[in-house]
């Protein structure tokens, strides 16, 4: 199992001018980031819809390389995305998965057949033309280079250790530093739009 | 009225999409629109994104319509109230200013629905508050142009239902 504040030090080395969509690592990614108007923290819209906003980004901006954090129970509340994002397989697309085997944010329950899924397997019988799982930081510190250098599209598979929160979601601590419209206000800017 | 007339004409609702600039037609299959998919397809100013499922619509049209396109949705009203959350959280909540043309299954003229996807298809639109225009035959189309300038204008979502189950868009 990966820490992923830990992950997310190594990955901060080799993000350069990519856009983030921090999804579920938003609350870890937020203290690491140096590059703030580039990273997209939309907080949970509607669950399982991450990967298709970031794919309609990439498509949108083909010059941008665009990273996605996303978790594993979002991909499977919407596994079908795969199959879209492989046929029209976005070049400057970067999909990482958080794998922590359980529903962190609503107490830790586990996913379906937690342990025994294989997301880079499920990306690559998909189409993705590229796909890695790492369950420790030292093979994942020894490829990102090379993963974030190469075309995409590619799922990046993680086990991570998962971060549970039992607090009731009123009494968490916010970690959000600008509100959802400022978010996008910043990342437009930076497009261009 | 001829019987042209009362066709919806999948060459005029291409026209339309063209007309309001539309970049990229995310959409999944359903009975109504076959045509119009071969229409659009032979046409290289607009990109097709098939989703699997409809609520993926929603959130990759508002990738696409943040990073600065204009997308317009193309699913089928049993999809649509699959897709709730999506249209709510991806949509309405982020301010996406994007068309859905939404194939009306069930839909009669004479209003004696036998089809309860038709029966909860504008109740369903209702309780999220988009507003709506339905379409029957080519002349109706205008109100897609509506449907767009109201959207933009709003910055919301806002549906075109497509009432033409039968001669239309499969011929």
């Amino acid at each position: 199992m990966i820490d992923m504040t830990d992950m997310l030090n190594v990955f901060q080395n080799y993000r350069g001018d990519a856009i983030v969509i921090s999804g579920r690592a938003s609350k870890n990614w937020v203290n690491i980031s140096t590059y703030e108007k580039r990273d997209v923290p939309l907080g949970d819209p509607a669950m399982g819809g991450h990967a298709s906003f970031a794919f309609g980004l990439a498509l949108a901006n083909p010059d941008k390389k665009i990273v996605l954090f996303d978790s594993e129970g979002d991909v499977l509340m919407n596994m079908g995305v795969l199959t879209t994002i492989a046929e029209v397989a976005p070049p400057n697309f970067y999909h990482f998965l958080l794998d922590n085997e359980c529903y962190a944010t609503t107490g830790g329950q586990p996913v379906p057949n937690a342990q025994n899924v294989a997301y880079d397997v499920i990306a690559s019988g998909s189409g993705y033309p590229s796909a890695h799982a790492f369950d420790n930081l030292e093979d994942f510190t020894n490829n990102v280079e090379e993963i974030l250098s190469n075309p995409g599209p590619v799922m990046v598979a993680l086990k991570v250790n998962p971060e549970i929160e039992n607090e009731p979601i009123g009494r968490r601590r916010r970690w959000q530093t600008r509100t959802r419209d400022q978010v996008i206000e910043d990342l437009q800017e930076e497009l261009g739009v | 009225m001829t019987q042209q007339q009362a066709e919806l004409s999948p060459e005029t609702v291409l026209a339309q999409i063209k007309a309001n600039g539309v970049t990229h037609v995310v959409w999944l299959p359903d009975s109504e629109t076959n045509w119009l998919y071969l229409l659009m397809k032979a046409d290289p100013t607009i990109e097709l994104i098939p989703v699997s499922r409809e609520g993926a619509a929603f959130s990759t049209a508002a990738g696409l319509s943040v990073g600065g396109k204009k997308p317009i949705i193309l699913i089928q009203n049993t999809g649509l109230m699959e897709s709730g959350d999506s249209l709510r959280g991806w949509a309405i909540g982020m301010n996406i200013p994007v068309v859905l043309m939404v194939g009306y299954r069930g839909y009669t003229r004479h209003g004696v629905i036998q089809d309860t996807a038709a029966t909860y298809t504008e109740r369903f639109l209702n309780a999220f508050d988009v507003d709506y225009y339905l379409i029957e035959n080519s002349e109706d189309a205008e109100r897609i142009t509506i449907a767009f300038n109201e959207a933009e204008r709003t910055q919301r979502p806002v549906a075109v239902l497509v009432g033409d189950e039968y001669h239309g868009f499969n011929r």
